[in-house]
C-alpha cells in the first residue's frame, strides 16, 4: 500500500514539474522583447551556447564522416556499390546524426554549462537580487539564454552535416579511391531538399528548443546547493539526451514514415 | 499604529511544507529610521525581508508597504515597488560575470534611460559614497567579503530607493569592515533620508545603530522597543538573547527523548 502511494507521490511531483516547466516557459516567452538591451544579450549567449560549441561540433562531425566512410564502403563493396556512398553518408547525416548528435553534443557541451551557470546564480542569491532590483530574471537572464539554444543548434547540426560529408569524402574517395564524380553526383540525385534537408532542419529546430527549454528550466528550478547543482546538471544532460531520441523516433516516424 | 509605519505586517503567518516559521508576527518599522529585526538564527528574519519584497506570499495576514498590499500586488505593480527598495544580501549577491562598475550600473541601464556619462557620474558617485571609487574596474572575485557588500550596497543604492534592506550585514566580518559597515548603514541613513530595515543576529552591532528593535523567536514577536527598552525588557528571553547566554527558556538541547532511553540505560544512572 505505501508503495503504491509512494508511485502515486512520485506521478504528481513528475505532473507538477511538467506544470512548473510550462508555466517558467510561460513567463519566459511571454515578455516583450526590448531590442535595444536584448539584442546584445543575445549576442553574448550565441557565443557561448554556440560559437563555444563548434569546436567539438567540427571535431566530432568529421569523424562521423569518417567513420560512415569506412564502414559504408566495406558494406557496400561486397554489392559492388561502392559509388553509393555518397549518398548513404550524406542520408544519414542530412536525416538523422546531424540533427541527433548535434544535440547530443549540445545537451553535453552547451546544455549543462546554461544548467550549471543558472543554478550557482541562483545559489549565490544573484537571481533573487536581480528580482529584488525589479529586473525580471526570465526576462534577463534565462529569455537570451533560451533563444541562443534555439538558434545555435539548427546552424550547428548545418555545420556538423556539411563538417561530416567533407569527412567521408576524404575517406571514401582521397584515400580508398571511390570516383569523385559519383561520391558528389549520386549525392546529388538523391538528397530531396524539401523531404532531406529542410525535415533534417525541423528536427534540429525542435531538439534546439527542447534541450535549451530543458537547460534553463534544470538551472532555474534546481536545488540551490552543491549536491543541487550537481544533480540539475545530470539531470539536463539525461533528460536532453532522451528527449532527443524519443522525439527523433517520432518525428522519423512522422516525417520519412510513410511506406 | 500612527501613520508614519513605512512598512506594517499585521498578524502574518508563513510556513514553509509543515515548519511555521512565521506565527501571527505583527510590527511596524517607521519611516525614516533604522529598525533592526534580531533574533536566533533559522528564525524567519530573511523570510521576513522575503515577504517585505514580494518574493514570498504569505500565508494569512497583511503586509502594507508604503501604502500597497504587497501580497495582493500585481507583477507589474510589485516590480515598481522593488525599485524603491534596496536590498543587500548576506552574501552580496553581485553579479559575478561584471565587474564592480558594471554592478554598480546595472540597476541604472535596466532602469533608466539615462546617457553613459551620467550613468559614469553616478555610479563614481555611488562608488565614492561606500569608499570604492578606486576598485571601479575589479571583479566581484577579486574583492575581499567586506569590499563585496560594500559594492553590493553602493548598487542597492544606485536607484536612490527609499527604503533598503540589510541581510546579515556583519555576519564573517573582521572588526575593521564591521566599523565600516555600521558606519555606512548609519550614515546613508540620515544623508539619503532612508528608512532602514536590518536583519542581524549581532546583538551589540545592531543595538548600536538602530533606533528601534524587535527580536523574534519561535515565529513570534518576544520583545520590542528602542534599545533602552529592550535592556530593561522584562522577558527572560529577550534577556537570555541580548545576553547571549547559553541555556535558559531557550534550551541549550534541541528536543530529544530523555537521556537514558536513547543510550538504554536505567535511569537512575542519571537521577543522582
Amino acid at each position: 500500500m505505501d508503495k503504491i502511494a509512494a508511485l502515486g507521490r512520485q506521478g504528481l511531483a513528475v505532473i507538477a514539474s511538467f506544470g512548473r516547466s510550462g508555466r517558467f516557459l510561460f513567463g519566459v516567452l511571454s515578455g516583450v522583447p526590448r531590442p535595444i538591451t536584448g539584442f546584445p544579450l543575445l549576442v553574448q549567449q550565441l557565443y557561448f551556447v554556440g560559437v563555444l560549441s563548434l569546436a567539438i561540433v567540427v571535431v566530432s562531425g568529421l569523424f562521423i564522416g569518417m567513420v560512415l566512410a569506412l564502414q559504408g564502403y566495406t558494406i557496400l563493396s561486397d554489392f559492388g556499390s561502392e559509388s553509393a556512398i555518397g549518398q548513404m553518408i550524406a542520408l544519414t547525416l542530412v536525416r538523422e546524426l546531424g540533427p541527433v548528435v548535434t544535440a547530443l553534443l549540445f545537451a553535453g557541451r552547451a546544455g549543462s554549462a546554461l544548467t550549471a551557470e543558472i543554478g550557482l546564480m541562483k545559489a549565490t542569491e544573484q537571481l533573487s537580487s536581480m528580482e529584488m532590483m525589479g529586473v525580471d530574471p526570465l526576462r534577463r537572464v534565462v529569455a537570451p539564454r533560451l533563444w541562443a539554444g534555439f538558434i545555435a543548434m539548427p546552424v550547428l547540426a548545418v555545420i556538423f552535416t556539411v563538417v561530416g560529408i567533407w569527412g567521408g569524402m576524404l575517406v571514401g574517395v582521397e584515400w580508398l579511391g571511390v570516383f569523385d564524380g559519383a561520391y558528389w553526383g549520386n549525392m546529388q540525385s538523391s538528397v530531396d531538399f524539401v523531404d532531406d534537408v529542410l525535415n533534417g532542419l525541423l528536427k534540429s529546430v525542435v531538439f534546439g528548443f527542447v534541450c535549451a527549454w530543458i537547460a534553463v528550466y534544470q538551472g532555474y528550478d534546481c536545488i540551490p546547493t552543491s549536491a543541487g547543482i550537481s544533480s540539475a546538471t545530470t539531470k539536463t544532460v539525461v533528460y536532453s539526451s532522451l528527449a532527443v531520441l524519443g522525439l527523433d523516433f517520432v518525428l522519423t516516424a512522422v516525417m520519412f514514415g510513410d511506406f | 499604529m500612527d501613520s508614519s509605519a513605512y512598512i506594517s505586517f499585521d498578524n502574518v503567518v508563513f510556513s514553509r511544507s509543515d515548519r511555521r516559521i512565521l506565527d501571527g508576527v505583527s510590527l511596524q518599522i517607521p519611516r525614516g529610521k533604522v529598525t533592526a529585526i534580531m533574533g536566533p538564527s533559522g528564525t524567519g528574519k530573511t523570510t521576513l525581508l522575503r515577504l517585505i519584497g514580494g518574493q514570498l506570499k504569505p500565508d494569512s495576514g497583511t503586509i502594507m508597504v508604503a501604502g500597497q498590499d504587497v501580497p495582493h500586488l500585481k507583477r507589474k505593480a510589485l516590480y515598481a515597488l522593488r525599485e524603491k527598495m534596496g536590498m543587500l544580501f548576506q552574501t552580496g549577491a553581485l553579479f559575478t560575470d561584471l565587474n564592480v562598475y558594471e554592478n554598480v550600473a546595472f540597476p541604472l541601464r535596466e532602469h533608466t534611460q539615462l546617457p553613459e556619462d551620467m550613468i559614469r557620474d553616478i555610479v563614481l558617485m555611488k562608488l565614492e559614497a561606500v569608499g570604492l571609487r578606486g576598485a571601479r574596474d575589479l571583479m566581484p572575485a577579486e574583492l575581499s567579503g567586506g569590499m563585496t557588500r560594500r559594492v553590493a550596497l553602493a548598487r542597492s543604492i544606485a536607484l536612490d530607493p527609499e527604503l533598503i534592506m540589510y541581510d546579515e550585514p556583519f555576519t564573517g566580518q573582521d572588526p575593521i569592515a564591521m566599523g565600516v559597515l555600521i558606519k555606512l548603514i548609519r550614515d546613508l541613513n540620515s544623508s539619503m533620508g532612508l528608512t532602514s530595515v536590518l536583519v542581524s543576529h549581532d546583538v551589540p552591532e545592531s543595538l548600536s545603530i538602530c533606533h528601534y528593535a524587535c527580536i523574534i523567536a519561535d515565529g513570534k514577536v518576544i520583545g520590542e522597543g528602542t534599545p533602552e527598552q529592550l535592556r530593561d525588557h522584562p522577558s527572560e528571553r529577550v534577556q537570555q538573547f541580548l545576553g547571549g547566554q547559553p541555556d535558559g527558556p531557550v534550551p541549550f538541547h534541541y528536543p530529544v527523548a530523555d537521556v537514558a532511553a536513547d543510550f538504554g540505560v536505567k535511569g537512575e544512572w542519571f537521577s543522582g
